[in-house]
């Protein structure tokens, strides 16, 4: 136990001594902006003559433009320009496979919000009733609102980038011999699971400001500037490039500070496109800033899905098999829909190791607002379904739930079933963290699991009697950025410049976003700790397309791993022209050179030292000027070779488990949640704060999806576009959160660290599903699990006997065959073999040759 | 029609012609350039465009200028003094309680409140304090956890402001 | 962002100059006091009044005078955190704090006014939506439609009163004072209300409700509990208001138990109430009255959560108002 033993120390440990800025707790660079009101948002970007926009969205679920007259509003005074469909008629989206975009619907309107208008106007006041003065002329077509619909009703079809009826993708993969591992199971359980949809809900909407400025000696005729919210300033810019038919060399993009996004400002939207545009004919700069019902609309959110799973195990729990199926409500286009597929079967190998496994997505098109990637990204709905399926299986085999996820954890350093390469791994000791954090085993003791609504009342006061308390527990992974760029290519997914000037000033560029999660000061503090000066020292200039070179954006997970370690890469290269001059004058070996605190000393020597500017000058009178580019680019042997197998690899995976301890009264069915111990392996802290705060807030978000977020819709339309009747977790109502840090450095990650935006969320709607079935001894086998289900289950467990009657989760009739050629992968190349782990990128001061020992090593 | 009124924001005098149905939010942030105050909803659903009014913490999304012309209206640019932070901007900067900083500006007029009516609050009156406010980012636990520092640090300074 | 339409803001300083602009300016005029319930609304195009008489100038409309002795008097102008934190009311009428106390937030607290809560427009989730979405559905009859989209078979509007302090107010046998330029006059809270969700309140178009005067608390004890999803923010989708006032052997001498959310009105639970009468209050009568006054709620699909779900925890929650008094 002597691993554990830190644990009840502080939460989160300290930090590799050696390290300087790399670990310790400090503010955000931009922290300071944030608090006084400072920090510029992209609503708050007011222009000289700037104008307004707005769009008119359709008030149809799936209709026919038949014709548009914007004429009555062209004549409102105020009203400065109109744009309908054919103004902009090239298709976008985010994935070159999912073309299916246009800014304003052409041809037809495929949900409730589809933007068919964009009106600019001298002042936001009139905007609303110039809108009222577009007339557009539909042809009602049937809706299609569900996953089921959208099977039994291919004939209405709502996107033709589905090949067969609202088929949008589907997939089949087999890896090892799945029929084997269910002939070897002493058990097979099956289960359907239901994870609705729900939204990214970041508190700022999304708003834009574009600007267009002529010049008629440039034969393209100008250059456009976008100030967006979004996390992907690098993709909205190829986007509106395309859509505007402007070279890219005339679009610039910026990303101010971003009010969140959480996988919500991912996409490139209409009203980017439209500002652009609208900024493009009047010659003056346009703003379009969204309603709170809008970003319901723009959504790209949580994709509702439906799951089976079928599993095999030993009598002591080892599991043998697993054939998974996933069917994705995908609303009405693709957006990062086909991605989104792969994902809900990408990861069930990387927690646990799967001798084989069998896994068919299907994603549908309906007429709704497309979904997309939110927090988790494909993986949180599957997570939900594997980690309950799991729960019901250790009760079945009577095997305590930790101790049968014990059995199974996935090794460091090895190959899943489905090729992917697994690195560093502390999962097992994050579930002892937590198990031992959450007293799971006195609990347990105390209060022998609730497989019956009348266990007793367990909080010993009598005005509780109704009250009923539980434990549960979950695990998962998730990816530390995407193994594939969006467009396959050899170029680097980020870059990092760094600039040093003769009075001593630094400047770091690079086209990461920060959206909150504190990218922007992980560049800091990583150019810092290299160039041993402080992270304050440094000006940072990020996201914007034509300052700073290419990061692919803030989703995957991938900012601080990729950007991370190009800044690292930028940083090294300077320090050796500093260190090259500092060598000749303090007269020692680059070997003894040490830079920290501002100043480059002898080791050895302590006493002589180069101040930091003064190095700069002799290293810029000696080289030129001082510029220094780092890239990177993920390993490419970390994946299998089968079609396909580009969604899932990364060049890490992060860690985290989840113990929820919940309070159910079985009268109202209502749920308080009552407290969360997380534990994550997300390697080497930069700044164990920002981690802790990226755990925490996963453990939110991953709240409220549990109980009581959901993104639903009545007779074609939202049901509840706004904050009051969409659910978003109040102070009141957020439970406690505990956040243990495992800290054991990746070999690969910068300064051996791994991703905590995402991953962090996902154990915790199964670890609450679980604890609400150890409460109460009913399952509910859909999320969110809302009052009005757990009273009807109980009801349900009390009527019936029979378990078929209690279903909860009706089965999709699934097309027989399954509407895609099965892809048979056999991992046997690899099939146990250890992975040699490669040191490049990544910090190479990590001690000692790669082995277990590292990957085993001590929870600091 | 624009009718001629003076604000009393964060101590200063503002004479301004307003449109009567211009909330204080728009204007304060359209025709006062006090972008600080943020909004999410303009509905009352959110929280994020609290300031005090009096000192009294409300929506500047649903108050009409017309309607507050003799209070004193604090935005968060008037919560630091002369370019001095207010304890508790210290705190959420130094304990990362500011992730997107999107509601921050909200939360942070809250609290000030909230330590002014509790110099010493329990969590149960943070919670109580902040209902109003929705973050998305950071689950509140740092925002509690810079709120108990600044607590501490005002009763170590014998209170800010 | 979603922007108010315009207006004209009359700003009255008295009482009697709010009266007279009420009744110059005719049936387009609306009050305002807080704000909270109307700019919404209008933010959505519920209402687009041409004239605003605002409220908030009015010294004497934020006034809470009396004794629990004597009765005490709340004018419409109070703030709901005012009146939630008034120790008299807190001890004396505790139902109302409580009830003044679970509206909204905090901040909507500081604004909104225990007048504009309890004259609280009715709601629906087919009608508090924006303009956008009501025009996208068709509309419904309370505003620019013709048919209730809850019960479309209907002929009339099933929207909700969603106020947190009118059950309990109704409960308390409170009355209001209503002011007009060519009238004054009393009325007993609970004839405020019209079971029409299009036209809530038998108030008159010209009337202002200057005061709420709460009746001798002597003997009386009261609660409120309140159904929702979340801690703050959300309006009740069922509130159950009890007061009863006891014998000195215990047993209940008058008792009175409202529902509120469950209808277009409070809805007066009369025969349960009336099944506690001349009893000590016992866990065998709570549940029997429980069950009764249950009955009355008869939710529709236009509130968060199921209706069957509404339904099926009105008993519990109306058993543990009458525990808490216990």
């Amino acid at each position: 136990m002597s691993k554990r033993q830190s644990l009840s120390e502080p939460v989160v440990p300290v930090s590799h001594s050696a390290y300087k800025v790399v670990g310790t707790r400090r503010p955000k660079v931009d922290a300071y902006a944030k608090v006084t009101g400072r920090a510029i948002y992209a609503d708050d970007i007011m222009l000289p003559r700037m104008v307004y926009g707005r769009l008119l969205r359709s008030p149809h679920a799936h209709a026919r433009i038949l014709f548009i007259d914007a004429s009555r509003a062209l004549a409102l005074p105020g009203v400065m320009a109109v744009i309908t469909g054919v103004d902009l008629p090239r298709k976008y989206g985010i994935l070159p496979s999912s073309q299916d975009e246009y800014a304003l619907a052409i041809d037809k309107v495929r949900y409730a919000g589809d933007p068919v208008a964009a009106v600019a106007a001298l002042d936001p006041d009139i905007l609303e009733e110039a809108l009222k003065l577009i007339h557009v002329e539909y042809e009602i077509l049937p809706a299609v609102m569900s996953i089921d619909e959208a099977l039994a009703h291919p004939e209405n079809k709502i996107n033709d980038e589905a090949r067969i009826g609202n088929i949008h993708k589907a997939v089949s993969y087999e890896f090892g011999e799945v029929e084997a591992g269910f002939a070897a199971a002493d058990y097979v359980r099956e289960d359907w699971f239901y994870y609705e949809g729900n939204n990214h809900a970041p508190i700022e909407e999304h708003a834009c400001v574009a600007s267009w400025e002529p010049n008629p000696a440039d034969p393209v005729g100008g250059k456009l500037t976008l100030w967006s919210s979004t996390q992907t300033p690098h993709y909205v810019h190829r986007e509106v490039s395309k859509v505007l038919n402007l070279p890219p060399s005339h679009v610039r993009v910026i990303a101010p500070n971003v009010g969140g996004g959480f996988g919500g400002k991912s996409d490139p939207f209409s009203h980017e496109m439209c500002a652009c545009e609208l900024s493009r004919r009047i010659g003056r700069p346009v703003k379009i800033t969204c309603t709170r019902e809008e970003v319901f609309l723009n959504h790209r959110g949580r994709h509702p899905v439906k799951m089976w799973i079928k599993t095999g195990v030993k009598r002591d729990g080892t599991l043998t098999a697993m054939h998974f199926r996933s069917f994705l409500d995908g609303g009405a286009y693709g957006s990062y829909g086909i991605a989104s597929t792969y994902y809900t079967g990408a990861l069930q190998t990387v927690t646990y190791t799967l001798p084989a496994y069998k896994f068919e997505g299907m994603r549908l098109f309906t007429n709704k607002p497309p979904c997309g990637p939110k927090r988790g990204h494909g993986t949180t709905q599957p997570r939900f379904a594997v980690e309950a399926h799991l729960d019901k299986i250790s009760c079945d085999l009577g095997i305590d739930p930790v101790e049968l996820r014990r059995r199974n954890l996935i090794e460091p350093y090895t190959h899943a079933v489905n090729g992917l390469r697994i690195t560093s791994c502390a999962l097992s000791e994050c579930l002892d963290a937590v198990v031992e954090r959450s007293g799971w085993h006195e609990f347990h003791a105390a209060f022998p699991s609730g497989k019956s609504a009348l266990s007793g009342n367990v909080t010993g006061k009598t005005e509780d009697v109704a009250s009923r308390r539980g434990m549960g527990i979950a695990a998962s992974s998730y990816i530390c950025g995407a193994g594939k760029p969006i467009y396959w290519n050899d170029l680097p997914h980020s870059a990092v410049q760094i600039r040093l000037d003769r009075g001593g000033g630094v400047t770091v560029y690079c086209g990461a976003t920060d959206i909150g999660q504190g990218s922007t000061s992980v560049l800091a503090y990583i150019v810092a700790e290299e160039l041993g000066i402080q992270p304050e020292h440094i000006h940072l200039e990020t996201a914007d397309t034509t300052l700073t070179p290419v990061d692919l954006g803030s989703y995957s997970s991938r900012v601080t791993f990729m950007a991370g370690n190009a800044a690292i890469a930028a940083a090294r290269k300077l320090k050796e022209q500093l260190f090259e001059v500092a060598s000749e004058h303090l007269r020692a070996p680059v070997e003894q050179l040490q830079a920290a605190e501002g100043l480059i000393y002898n080791e050895n020597d302590p006493g002589g030292t180069l101040p930091f500017a003064q190095a700069i000058e002799l290293a810029e009178a000696r080289f030129g000027a001082l510029v220094s580019s780092g890239s990177y680019a993920p390993p490419e042997d970390i994946h299998g070779d089968y079609k396909g197998a580009g969604v899932g690899p990364s060049p890490a995976y992060s860690y985290s488990t989840c113990v929820a301890q919940v309070l159910v009264d079985i009268e109202t069915g209502e749920v308080v949640v009552e407290k969360l111990w997380m534990a994550h392996d997300g390697g080497q802290s930069i700044n164990p704060l920002l981690v802790a705060g990226q755990v925490e807030g996963g453990a939110y978000m991953g709240y409220g999806e549990a109980v009581m977020e959901q993104q639903v819709f009545r007779k074609g339309r939202h049901k509840i576009p706004s904050l009051l009747d969409y659910k978003l977790p109040t102070t009141l109502d957020t439970p406690e959160i505990e956040t243990i840090l495992i800290e054991i450095p990746d070999l690969e990650g910068p300064f051996g660290a791994k991703e905590a935006g995402q991953g962090p969320l996902n154990p915790v709607i199964p670890a609450i599903a679980n604890a609400v079935y150890d409460a109460i001894g009913v399952r509910i086998d859909e999320v969110p699990i809302t009052p009005d289900k757990i009273l009807k289950a109980l009801k349900a467990e009390a009527t019936t006997t029979r378990a078929s009657a209690r279903l909860q989760v009706l089965p999709v009739e699934a097309p027989s065959p399954w509407p895609t050629r099965l892809i048979k992968w056999q991992p046997a190349s690899m099939d146990g073999v250890r992975i040699a782990p490669i040191q490049g990128n990544g910090d190479g001061r990590i001690p000692g040759a790669p082995s277990s020992a590292i990957a085993k090593g001590e929870v600091r | 029609m624009r009718e001629l009124i003076t604000l009393r924001v964060n101590g200063e005098s503002r004479e301004i012609a307003v449109l009567p149905h211009h909330t204080l939010l728009e204007v304060l942030r359209e025709d006062l350039g006090l972008i600080g105050t943020k909004h999410g909803c303009e509905l009352g659903e959110c929280g994020a465009c609290t300031v005090l009014i009096n000192g009294l913490p409300v929506l500047s999304c649903l108050v009409l200028p017309v309607e507050v012309q003799e209070s004193e209206i604090t935005t968060i640019e008037g919560v630091e003094i002369n370019g001095k932070l207010h304890p508790l901007q210290e705190t959420f900067a130094e304990l990362g309680a500011a992730q997107c900083g999107y509601c921050t500006p909200g939360i942070l007029l809250s609290g000030v409140a909230l330590l002014r009516d509790h110099p010493q609050p329990t969590r149960a009156q943070m919670q109580e304090a902040l209902a109003g406010n929705l973050c998305r980012c950071t689950g509140y636990t740092k925002i509690y956890e810079a709120v108990e520092a600044a607590a501490q640090r005002m009763v170590q300074h014998g209170g800010a402001k | 962002m979603l922007r108010l339409p315009p207006f004209r803001y009359l700003a009255p300083r008295d009482v009697e100059q709010a009266v007279h602009m009420l009744a110059q300016e005719g049936d387009e005029a609306m009050l305002v006091a807080g704000g909270t319930d109307l700019y919404p609304n209008m933010k959505r195009r519920q209402f687009t009044p041409p004239v605003l008489i605002g409220l908030r100038a009015i010294q004497s409309m934020k006034i809470i005078g009396g004794s629990p002795e004597q009765g005490m008097r709340i004018s419409a102008g109070v703030t709901l955190s005012t009146l939630a934190n008034h120790p008299l009311i807190q001890r004396y009428y505790p139902a109302l704090a409580t009830a003044a106390d679970s509206v909204s937030t905090p901040q909507l607290r500081n604004m909104g006014t225990i007048g504009g809560n309890l004259l609280l427009d009715t709601r629906c989730n087919y009608y508090n939506q924006t303009e956008f979405w009501r025009h996208s559905i068709g509309y419904c009859m309370k505003k620019d439609g013709d048919v209730c989209l809850v019960a479309p078979g209907s002929p009339r509007c099933w929207a909700i009163s969603s106020a947190d302090t009118a059950p309990v107010l109704v409960s308390l046998g409170a009355q209001v004072r209503l002011v007009s330029e060519r009238d004054e006059r009393v009325l007993p809270v609970r004839e405020l209300f019209r079971d029409d969700g299009m036209n809530p309140y038998t108030i008159d178009r010209d009337e202002l409700l200057t005061d709420i005067l709460l009746p001798p608390a002597n003997g009386w004890r009261s609660a409120y509990l309140k159904l929702r999803r979340r801690g703050s923010f959300d309006f009740p989708i069922l509130g159950v208001a009890v007061a009863l006032r006891f014998n000195d052997d215990k047993t209940i001498a008058e008792a009175r138990l409202i529902l509120g959310a469950v209808a277009s009105h409070p809805v007066e639970a009369n025969e349960a109430a009336a099944q506690l009468l001349h009893q000590p209050l016992t866990r065998e009568l709570i549940d029997a009255v429980a069950v009764s006054a249950a009955k009355r709620a008869k939710p529709l699909d236009n509130a968060d959560l199921t209706i069957n779900y509404r339904k099926q925890v009105t008993p519990v929650f109306v058993r543990r108002a009458l525990e808490q008094l216990m």
